[in-house]
């Protein structure tokens, strides 16, 4: 069996791969993004011999004394694992090249729907719009004209609060508010 | 034993599409020779998936792939969980797959290039199925690999500006979360020396209970990325929508299961004693109630749909947190539930868009006296979603429920409140996208196109297959209850792979060369090698 105690040189690429690794997949730009995957998964390729141990003889049978030998599992998963890596470059590096192509940048976009439904929360506007043709009033609109039983309301003081906060977009549907009794 | 005569059709699922992949990359200026292979394939699948079905149910069939012995070897392990898992994604996608045959014939190869679809659709579909049959957190990994690679050219089919947009967001997430799965598989490997789960799941209990956590929660992040809880799951709606339907479709019905289902796998072997139960509530919670919100804030059908997907994971979390029988029960009817209804809508919403000519709410409209059909292919799977009873999406709720009540800890309850409020919600955003798509007046003529019946049928198939599972609900729960005490119970797992305890049932010459070293006669080498000997030779001849 060989002595698996960590070597600290590879420990300390490793974190500092790692560290490279995470800085640059922050970034925006694709290209940059693309090194830094390689670089973290060179590093986690790394992390795999320290895994397995020392380095010792091949592992083959008759060649090396049993107690001698480096463990091959994990060699032979790092080389699955840089396959995969090496694939997924391609295909990155691909789409990166795709995106500048179309744009002439290869920076991640912003969601678009993103953006729009965040801009009207901030307006403080609804998040969608009412076609049906039916009602043109909104609710609070509708409330403001009922009469209600309690007590004697002013009808411009109840309804004057309540019109300001309205939708603006709704102002259009408003103009032919004349007929929204009728609902 | 009439068992092992069937283990020959364990790898079926893996090997048909993968070789259906080449030959249809082969025969790619052939498009109808491809959609043969393709249609053929799948259904071979679907076949040998129900076959392995009913078989798992006497007993978890194992395949030793090549002939080595597990440890040593790769297993291939088909056990109810994930038969079921199988038989329910390959019905979906050969579904799928004739949907969007239906839509090639339709709009030609411009926007969905078919010679590059079917190769990579299959394999797609291999990678699925390894990911549900591995027996080993390594093969688990190339699993996913395969999966999502397959995925990456899915989403960014035709490179249009848009999906390129969107495919940026996916890749570079699924990449991450990729990464974080590879560095847990080799820490795994550092402090237990194999990534055979079977063997996992004995020698994981020995090791220090803190490197432990850590494994579990690296484990975990890595799937919730996949799966897309709470946190995690940002990256969701923003690309998924903007993928071809089918497309969409498959993967909000697969891929986020896929993930789902590693949770179940790990915590259950791997994890037992449940330490992560507690976060994975809170993250259950966080992921119905913010995924739900987020459903309700959206004006666009594609991207509410994708929201309600984000929130019901949250669902199926709840079941795997809380680590009792009936709670991992309903978690796993509800995966094979929501498995057919997600894609089931978002084919439909596929269909919406082509007849609305828009997915905005603000543009669609009257649809539902302009396609009538099209309405009622709608609203089962969006009341099924919403759990309204008897739809088997009330049976996996009323399921989850009362687990959470029988746990009756406040977390538990919180939970429950949780799941109610969210499934009210569910209901709102459907019935908002109800309203607006099919009742109110249409604010622009729509096109005049009618609806291939291809594209129909397919879609109206997988309404029928959810509300099959209503009808056989009973059943299928049963089989869910049986799946879920196997999966309590992992010394069943790790005894049909390594029956002997340390070793498979195939040959290896490893084995041999042990026997020699101890000074045995090889012929009594498969009985009892377990002894702390056998554990440094099995991690020298690992893999």
């Amino acid at each position: 069996m060989i002595d698996t105690s960590p070597s600290l040189a590879l420990v300390a690429t490793i974190v500092v791969l790692v560290t490279v690794g995470v800085y640059l997949l922050l970034e925006r730009s694709l290209s940059r993004v693309l090194l830094g995957v390689i670089i973290l998964g060179n590093a986690v390729n790394l992390l795999f011999l320290v895994a397995g141990g020392k380095a010792g003889g091949a592992p083959i049978i008759g060649q090396t004394d049993e107690d001698a030998m480096s463990d091959p599992l994990p060699q032979a998963m790092v080389l699955t694992a840089i396959v995969i890596t090496l694939g997924m470059t391609a295909f990155l590096l691909a789409m990166a090249y795709r995106s500048w192509q179309l744009n002439r940048h290869d920076e991640v976009q912003d969601d678009l729907e993103d953006r729009r439904i965040a801009r009207r929360a901030a307006a403080d506007q609804a998040a969608f719009e009412d076609a049906d043709a039916d009602v043109t009033t909104t609710l609070d609109e509708d409330a403001a004209l009922v009469r209600d039983e309690t007590g004697p309301v002013d009808q411009g003081a109840a309804g004057g609060p309540l019109h300001a906060t309205l939708d603006e977009a709704a102002a259009a549907g408003r103009a032919n508010r004349s007929g929204g009794e009728g609902r | 034993m009439t068992l092992t005569d069937l283990t020959w059709v364990v790898p079926l699922p893996v090997v048909v599409p993968l070789f259906a992949a080449g030959l249809a990359l082969a025969l790619w200026r052939h498009g109808r020779a491809q959609g043969v292979i393709s249609v053929v394939a799948l259904s071979v699948v679907l076949i040998s998936s129900v076959v392995l079905l009913v078989a798992a149910d006497e007993g978890p069939l194992v395949l030793d792939v090549g002939g080595w012995a597990a440890p040593v070897g790769i297993d291939l392990v088909a056990d109810r969980l994930s038969t079921l898992m199988l038989t329910v994604s390959s019905a979906v996608t050969l579904c799928v797959l004739l949907y969007s045959l239906a839509q090639g014939v339709e709009d030609g190869d411009a926007e969905t290039p078919i010679a590059i679809f079917h190769p990579t659709y299959l394999v797609l579909t291999a990678g699925v199925a390894n990911a549900f049959l591995s027996g080993d957190l390594f093969n688990l990994y190339v699993g996913f690999e395969i999966l999502l690679a397959a995925s990456y050219v899915l989403i960014t089919l035709g490179g249009t500006g848009e999906r390129i947009r969107a495919g940026t967001i996916y890749v570079v997430v699924s990449l991450t979360s990729s990464i974080i799965f590879l560095l847990a598989i080799a820490l795994v490997y550092a402090a237990t020396g194999t990534v055979n789960l079977a063997q996992l799941a004995e020698r994981l209990p020995d090791v220090d209970p803190a490197v432990q956590l850590a494994l579990q929660l690296l484990l975990l992040l890595a799937f919730g990325i996949k799966a897309a809880v709470f946190p995690l799951s940002a990256w969701l709606p923003d690309s998924y929508p903007t993928a071809p339907a089918p497309v969409t479709a498959v993967f909000a019905g697969l891929l986020t299961k896929v993930g789902v289902y590693a949770v179940i796998r790990t915590q259950t072997l791997l994890f037992p004693d449940g330490r992560a139960d507690d976060l994975l509530m809170w993250v259950a919670l966080a992921t119905m109630v913010v995924g739900i919100l987020g459903a309700v804030a959206q004006n666009d059908i594609k991207r509410l749909v994708s929201f309600t997907l984000v929130s019901h994971i949250g669902y199926m979390i709840f079941g795997i947190a809380m680590s009792t029988e009936l709670g991992l029960a309903s978690a796993i009817f509800y995966v094979a539930h929501h498995i057919t209804v997600q894609t089931a809508l978002f084919l439909v919403v596929g269909l919406v868009e082509r007849r609305g000519g828009s997915t905005s709410l603000d543009d669609l409209g009257g649809l539902a006296k302009l396609a009538p059909v099209l309405a009622v292919l709608f609203f089962i799977p969006a009341m099924n979603l919403a759990g309204i009873p008897p739809l088997s999406g009330f049976l996996g709720k009323a399921g989850l429920l009362q687990a959470g009540v029988q746990m009756g800890t406040p977390l538990a309850y919180a939970l429950v409140t949780g799941a109610v409020v969210t499934s009210l919600l569910t209901l709102y955003a459907i019935v908002k996208a109800w309203n607006k798509a099919f009742w109110q007046t249409a604010p622009a003529a729509p096109p005049a196109t009618r609806l291939p019946a291809g594209m129909v049928g397919p879609a109206g198939a997988l309404v029928v297959l959810g509300v099959g599972l209503t009808v056989v609900a009973g059943p299928l729960f049963a089989y869910t209850e049986r799946a879920a005490a196997t999966l309590r119970d992992p010394v069943q797992y790790v005894t049909a792979v390594l029956p002997d305890g340390a070793r498979g049932e195939g040959q290896s010459a490893e084995v041999a060369e042990d026997a020699d070293a101890a000074g045995e006669a090889p012929a009594e080498v498969s009985g009892d090698v377990r002894d702390d000997g056998a554990q440094d030779d099995n991690r020298e001849g690992d893999g």
